[in-house]
Protein backbone atom coordinates (compact mmCIF):
# COMPACT_ATOMS: atom_id res chain seq x y z
CA UNK A 1 0.00 0.00 0.00
CA UNK A 2 2.70 2.44 1.03
CA UNK A 3 4.78 1.36 -1.95
CA UNK A 4 1.87 2.24 -4.27
CA UNK A 5 1.45 5.72 -2.77
CA UNK A 6 5.20 6.41 -3.10
CA UNK A 7 4.87 5.51 -6.77
CA UNK A 8 1.82 7.75 -7.21
CA UNK A 9 3.66 10.71 -5.65
CA UNK A 10 6.70 10.05 -7.85
CA UNK A 11 4.53 9.99 -10.98
CA UNK A 12 2.72 13.18 -10.00
CA UNK A 13 6.00 15.00 -9.30
CA UNK A 14 7.53 13.64 -12.51
CA UNK A 15 4.63 14.81 -14.66
CA UNK A 16 4.74 18.21 -12.96
CA UNK A 17 8.48 18.65 -13.51
CA UNK A 18 8.17 17.39 -17.08
CA UNK A 19 5.49 19.86 -18.06
CA UNK A 20 6.88 22.83 -16.10
CA UNK A 21 10.47 22.46 -17.28
CA UNK A 22 9.30 21.36 -20.73
CA UNK A 23 7.75 24.78 -21.23
CA UNK A 24 11.31 26.12 -21.42
CA UNK A 25 11.34 24.52 -24.87
CA UNK A 26 9.59 27.72 -25.95
CA UNK A 27 12.73 29.59 -24.98
CA UNK A 28 14.94 27.10 -26.80
CA UNK A 29 12.89 27.20 -30.02
CA UNK A 30 12.98 30.98 -29.94
CA UNK A 31 16.72 31.11 -29.15
CA UNK A 32 17.59 28.63 -31.91
CA UNK A 33 15.69 30.51 -34.62
CA UNK A 34 17.01 33.86 -33.37
CA UNK A 35 20.54 32.38 -33.61
CA UNK A 36 19.96 31.59 -37.29
CA UNK A 37 18.92 27.92 -37.15
CA UNK A 38 15.99 26.69 -39.20
CA UNK A 39 12.82 25.40 -37.53
CA UNK A 40 13.80 21.86 -38.63
CA UNK A 41 17.26 22.20 -37.05
CA UNK A 42 15.76 23.36 -33.73
CA UNK A 43 13.32 20.43 -33.74
CA UNK A 44 15.96 17.81 -34.63
CA UNK A 45 18.09 18.99 -31.70
CA UNK A 46 15.19 18.66 -29.26
CA UNK A 47 14.18 15.24 -30.63
CA UNK A 48 17.66 13.69 -30.75
CA UNK A 49 20.04 15.61 -28.48
CA UNK A 50 17.28 16.15 -25.86
CA UNK A 51 19.42 17.79 -23.20
CA UNK A 52 18.54 21.42 -22.67
CA UNK A 53 21.86 22.87 -21.57
CA UNK A 54 23.76 21.43 -24.56
CA UNK A 55 21.08 22.65 -26.96
CA UNK A 56 21.12 26.19 -25.53
CA UNK A 57 24.92 26.18 -25.65
CA UNK A 58 24.99 25.24 -29.33
CA UNK A 59 22.35 27.82 -30.25
CA UNK A 60 24.13 30.50 -28.23
CA UNK A 61 27.51 29.78 -29.80
CA UNK A 62 26.05 29.64 -33.31
CA UNK A 63 24.22 32.92 -32.72
CA UNK A 64 27.42 34.56 -31.49
CA UNK A 65 29.11 33.48 -34.73
CA UNK A 66 31.42 31.01 -32.99
CA UNK A 67 33.43 28.32 -34.80
CA UNK A 68 31.09 25.36 -35.35
CA UNK A 69 33.52 22.67 -34.20
CA UNK A 70 34.23 24.59 -30.98
CA UNK A 71 30.50 25.20 -30.50
CA UNK A 72 29.77 21.49 -30.85
CA UNK A 73 32.59 20.64 -28.42
CA UNK A 74 31.14 23.05 -25.84
CA UNK A 75 27.71 21.47 -26.18
CA UNK A 76 29.20 17.97 -25.71
CA UNK A 77 31.09 19.10 -22.61
CA UNK A 78 27.76 20.12 -21.08
CA UNK A 79 26.39 16.67 -21.96
CA UNK A 80 29.20 15.05 -19.96
CA UNK A 81 27.29 15.27 -16.69
CA UNK A 82 24.62 12.95 -18.09
CA UNK A 83 27.28 10.20 -18.02
CA UNK A 84 27.66 10.75 -14.28
CA UNK A 85 23.89 10.62 -13.77
CA UNK A 86 23.85 7.40 -15.80
CA UNK A 87 26.41 5.82 -13.44
CA UNK A 88 24.12 6.58 -10.51
CA UNK A 89 20.88 5.56 -12.24
CA UNK A 90 22.18 2.30 -13.74
CA UNK A 91 21.51 0.28 -10.58
CA UNK A 92 18.14 1.89 -9.90
CA UNK A 93 16.66 1.62 -13.38
CA UNK A 94 18.14 -1.81 -14.20
CA UNK A 95 17.46 -1.35 -17.92
CA UNK A 96 19.03 -3.98 -20.16
CA UNK A 97 19.04 -4.84 -23.85
CA UNK A 98 16.92 -2.75 -26.22
CA UNK A 99 15.12 -1.07 -23.31
CA UNK A 100 18.41 0.43 -22.18
CA UNK A 101 18.79 2.13 -25.57
CA UNK A 102 15.47 3.95 -25.03
CA UNK A 103 16.04 4.70 -21.33
CA UNK A 104 19.45 6.21 -22.16
CA UNK A 105 17.82 9.05 -24.12
CA UNK A 106 16.05 10.07 -20.90
CA UNK A 107 19.15 10.36 -18.67
CA UNK A 108 19.24 14.13 -18.01
CA UNK A 109 19.23 16.61 -15.10
CA UNK A 110 15.48 16.54 -14.46
CA UNK A 111 14.90 12.79 -14.66
CA UNK A 112 17.95 12.11 -12.46
CA UNK A 113 16.80 14.68 -9.91
CA UNK A 114 13.25 13.25 -9.69
CA UNK A 115 14.41 9.62 -9.61
CA UNK A 116 16.99 10.25 -6.88
CA UNK A 117 14.49 12.18 -4.73
CA UNK A 118 12.31 9.04 -4.32
CA UNK A 119 12.37 6.82 -1.22
CA UNK A 120 12.66 3.43 -3.01
CA UNK A 121 13.71 1.93 -6.38
CA UNK A 122 10.16 1.27 -7.61
CA UNK A 123 9.19 4.90 -7.01
CA UNK A 124 12.48 6.02 -8.58
CA UNK A 125 11.69 4.06 -11.76
CA UNK A 126 8.14 5.45 -11.88
CA UNK A 127 9.41 9.00 -11.33
CA UNK A 128 12.06 8.61 -14.03
CA UNK A 129 9.56 7.33 -16.59
CA UNK A 130 6.91 9.95 -15.82
CA UNK A 131 9.45 12.79 -15.99
CA UNK A 132 10.99 11.47 -19.20
CA UNK A 133 7.63 11.02 -20.97
CA UNK A 134 6.14 14.37 -19.90
CA UNK A 135 9.33 16.31 -20.54
CA UNK A 136 10.05 14.71 -23.92
CA UNK A 137 6.55 15.46 -25.18
CA UNK A 138 6.36 19.01 -23.79
CA UNK A 139 9.93 19.95 -24.71
CA UNK A 140 9.49 18.91 -28.34
CA UNK A 141 6.06 20.52 -28.77
CA UNK A 142 7.19 23.79 -27.20
CA UNK A 143 10.43 23.78 -29.23
CA UNK A 144 8.29 23.67 -32.39
CA UNK A 145 5.94 26.32 -30.99
CA UNK A 146 8.80 28.60 -29.93
CA UNK A 147 10.61 28.19 -33.25
CA UNK A 148 7.49 28.85 -35.33
CA UNK A 149 6.12 31.61 -33.14
CA UNK A 150 9.32 33.52 -32.32
CA UNK A 151 8.20 36.61 -34.16
CA UNK A 152 5.03 37.11 -32.10
CA UNK A 153 6.07 35.42 -28.86
CA UNK A 154 8.64 38.03 -27.90
CA UNK A 155 10.85 37.20 -24.91
CA UNK A 156 9.84 34.06 -22.90
CA UNK A 157 11.63 35.59 -19.91
CA UNK A 158 8.55 37.82 -19.55
CA UNK A 159 6.78 34.73 -18.13
CA UNK A 160 9.60 34.13 -15.65
CA UNK A 161 10.39 30.74 -17.25
CA UNK A 162 14.14 31.22 -16.72
CA UNK A 163 13.57 30.83 -12.96
CA UNK A 164 11.78 27.49 -13.31
CA UNK A 165 14.94 25.45 -14.02
CA UNK A 166 16.91 26.58 -10.93
CA UNK A 167 13.77 26.39 -8.74
CA UNK A 168 13.14 22.82 -9.94
CA UNK A 169 16.63 21.61 -9.08
CA UNK A 170 16.58 23.35 -5.71
CA UNK A 171 13.16 21.93 -4.82
CA UNK A 172 14.29 18.42 -5.77
CA UNK A 173 17.51 18.69 -3.74
CA UNK A 174 15.71 20.25 -0.76
CA UNK A 175 14.67 17.11 1.18
CA UNK A 176 18.21 15.72 1.02
CA UNK A 177 19.72 19.07 2.03
CA UNK A 178 17.46 19.43 5.08
CA UNK A 179 18.38 15.91 6.26
CA UNK A 180 22.16 16.00 6.00
CA UNK A 181 24.71 18.65 6.94
CA UNK A 182 27.32 16.83 4.84
CA UNK A 183 25.14 17.19 1.72
CA UNK A 184 24.55 20.89 2.51
CA UNK A 185 28.32 21.44 2.55
CA UNK A 186 28.66 19.44 -0.64
CA UNK A 187 25.97 21.50 -2.41
CA UNK A 188 27.43 24.80 -1.20
CA UNK A 189 30.93 23.69 -2.22
CA UNK A 190 29.77 22.57 -5.68
CA UNK A 191 27.94 25.85 -6.25
CA UNK A 192 30.93 27.92 -5.06
CA UNK A 193 33.39 26.04 -7.29
CA UNK A 194 31.15 26.45 -10.35
CA UNK A 195 30.63 30.17 -9.78
CA UNK A 196 34.32 30.79 -9.10
CA UNK A 197 35.26 29.00 -12.33
CA UNK A 198 32.57 30.61 -14.52
CA UNK A 199 34.52 33.72 -15.63
CA UNK A 200 37.60 31.69 -16.55
CA UNK A 201 36.41 28.50 -18.24
CA UNK A 202 34.15 27.76 -21.22
CA UNK A 203 30.46 27.05 -20.51
CA UNK A 204 29.88 23.54 -19.23
CA UNK A 205 33.25 23.09 -17.57
CA UNK A 206 32.39 24.91 -14.30
CA UNK A 207 29.42 22.62 -13.58
CA UNK A 208 31.51 19.50 -14.28
CA UNK A 209 34.30 20.91 -12.12
CA UNK A 210 31.91 21.02 -9.14
CA UNK A 211 32.44 17.25 -8.91
CA UNK A 212 35.76 18.13 -7.22
CA UNK A 213 33.68 18.96 -4.14
CA UNK A 214 32.62 15.30 -4.07
CA UNK A 215 36.25 14.17 -3.96
CA UNK A 216 36.88 16.52 -1.02
CA UNK A 217 33.91 15.06 0.88
CA UNK A 218 35.07 11.50 0.12
CA UNK A 219 38.67 12.05 1.20
CA UNK A 220 37.65 13.74 4.44
CA UNK B 1 31.71 22.09 -40.99
CA UNK B 2 28.16 23.04 -41.89
CA UNK B 3 25.53 23.71 -39.26
CA UNK B 4 23.78 20.41 -40.00
CA UNK B 5 27.03 18.53 -39.36
CA UNK B 6 27.52 20.30 -36.05
CA UNK B 7 23.95 19.35 -35.10
CA UNK B 8 24.53 15.70 -36.09
CA UNK B 9 27.72 15.55 -33.99
CA UNK B 10 25.98 17.08 -30.97
CA UNK B 11 22.97 14.73 -31.26
CA UNK B 12 25.09 11.58 -31.61
CA UNK B 13 27.59 12.67 -28.96
CA UNK B 14 24.93 13.58 -26.39
CA UNK B 15 23.29 10.18 -26.81
CA UNK B 16 26.56 8.28 -26.45
CA UNK B 17 27.40 10.26 -23.28
CA UNK B 18 24.02 9.34 -21.75
CA UNK B 19 24.39 5.67 -22.69
CA UNK B 20 27.99 5.44 -21.44
CA UNK B 21 27.01 5.90 -17.78
CA UNK B 22 24.11 3.45 -17.92
CA UNK B 23 26.15 0.84 -19.78
CA UNK B 24 29.23 0.94 -17.56
CA UNK B 25 30.31 -2.61 -16.60
CA UNK B 26 28.90 -4.01 -13.36
CA UNK B 27 32.27 -4.23 -11.59
CA UNK B 28 32.78 -0.51 -12.18
CA UNK B 29 29.30 0.36 -10.83
CA UNK B 30 29.69 -1.90 -7.80
CA UNK B 31 33.13 -0.67 -6.80
CA UNK B 32 32.57 1.07 -3.43
CA UNK B 33 34.51 4.21 -4.39
CA UNK B 34 32.63 4.54 -7.71
CA UNK B 35 29.25 3.95 -6.11
CA UNK B 36 29.88 6.49 -3.33
CA UNK B 37 31.10 9.02 -5.94
CA UNK B 38 28.04 8.37 -8.14
CA UNK B 39 25.78 8.72 -5.10
CA UNK B 40 27.16 12.13 -4.14
CA UNK B 41 27.89 13.63 -7.55
CA UNK B 42 24.32 14.61 -8.53
CA UNK B 43 24.04 16.78 -5.39
CA UNK B 44 27.17 18.76 -6.34
CA UNK B 45 26.24 18.99 -10.04
CA UNK B 46 22.64 20.05 -9.47
CA UNK B 47 23.67 22.65 -6.88
CA UNK B 48 26.31 23.96 -9.30
CA UNK B 49 23.67 24.08 -12.04
CA UNK B 50 21.34 26.14 -9.82
CA UNK B 51 24.17 28.59 -9.09
CA UNK B 52 25.31 28.91 -12.70
CA UNK B 53 21.79 29.25 -14.12
CA UNK B 54 20.97 31.83 -11.48
CA UNK B 55 24.07 33.99 -11.44
CA UNK B 56 25.77 33.85 -14.82
CA UNK B 57 24.98 35.23 -18.23
CA UNK B 58 27.06 34.10 -21.21
CA UNK B 59 30.16 33.24 -19.20
CA UNK B 60 30.03 36.29 -16.92
CA UNK B 61 28.89 36.44 -13.32
CA UNK B 62 25.74 38.52 -13.18
CA UNK B 63 22.83 38.94 -10.77
CA UNK B 64 19.40 39.19 -12.39
CA UNK B 65 17.24 40.86 -9.70
CA UNK B 66 13.96 39.38 -10.95
CA UNK B 67 15.27 35.81 -11.13
CA UNK B 68 16.96 36.18 -7.73
CA UNK B 69 13.64 37.34 -6.23
CA UNK B 70 11.94 34.34 -7.87
CA UNK B 71 14.39 31.88 -6.33
CA UNK B 72 14.23 33.60 -2.93
CA UNK B 73 10.44 33.23 -3.04
CA UNK B 74 10.92 29.55 -3.92
CA UNK B 75 13.15 29.10 -0.85
CA UNK B 76 10.47 30.68 1.37
CA UNK B 77 7.87 28.38 -0.18
CA UNK B 78 10.14 25.36 0.48
CA UNK B 79 10.64 26.43 4.11
CA UNK B 80 6.83 26.63 4.44
CA UNK B 81 6.61 23.10 2.99
CA UNK B 82 4.68 24.16 -0.09
CA UNK B 83 4.00 21.37 -2.62
CA UNK B 84 6.53 20.99 -5.42
CA UNK B 85 4.44 22.48 -8.25
CA UNK B 86 3.45 25.46 -6.10
CA UNK B 87 7.17 26.16 -5.57
CA UNK B 88 7.77 26.25 -9.33
CA UNK B 89 4.71 28.45 -9.96
CA UNK B 90 5.79 30.91 -7.26
CA UNK B 91 9.31 31.12 -8.71
CA UNK B 92 8.01 31.90 -12.21
CA UNK B 93 5.26 34.26 -11.03
CA UNK B 94 7.51 36.34 -8.74
CA UNK B 95 10.21 36.55 -11.44
CA UNK B 96 7.65 37.71 -14.01
CA UNK B 97 6.05 40.20 -11.57
CA UNK B 98 9.38 41.77 -10.56
CA UNK B 99 10.24 42.11 -14.27
CA UNK B 100 6.94 43.84 -14.96
CA UNK B 101 7.36 46.32 -12.11
CA UNK B 102 11.07 47.00 -12.67
CA UNK B 103 10.33 47.72 -16.33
Amino acid sequence: MEETSHRAVAIRDGLGVGVAVGLAGLAFGAAAVTAGMSIAQACVLSLLAFTGASQFALAGAVGAGGDLAASAAGALLLGGRNTLYGLRLAGLLRANGPRRLVVAQGVIDETAAVALAQPNPAAARAGFTATFAALYLTWNLTTLGGAVGTSFLGDPRVLGLDAVGPATFLALLWPRLTRSAELRWLAAGGAAIALAATPFLPPGVPVLLSAVAVLVVMVR
Amino acid sequence: MTLWWAIAVVCAGCYVLKLAGLAAPRWVLEHPVVSRFAELVPVALLAALVAVQMFSEQGRLQVDPARTAGLAAAVVALLLRAPFLVVLLIAAAITALVRVFSG
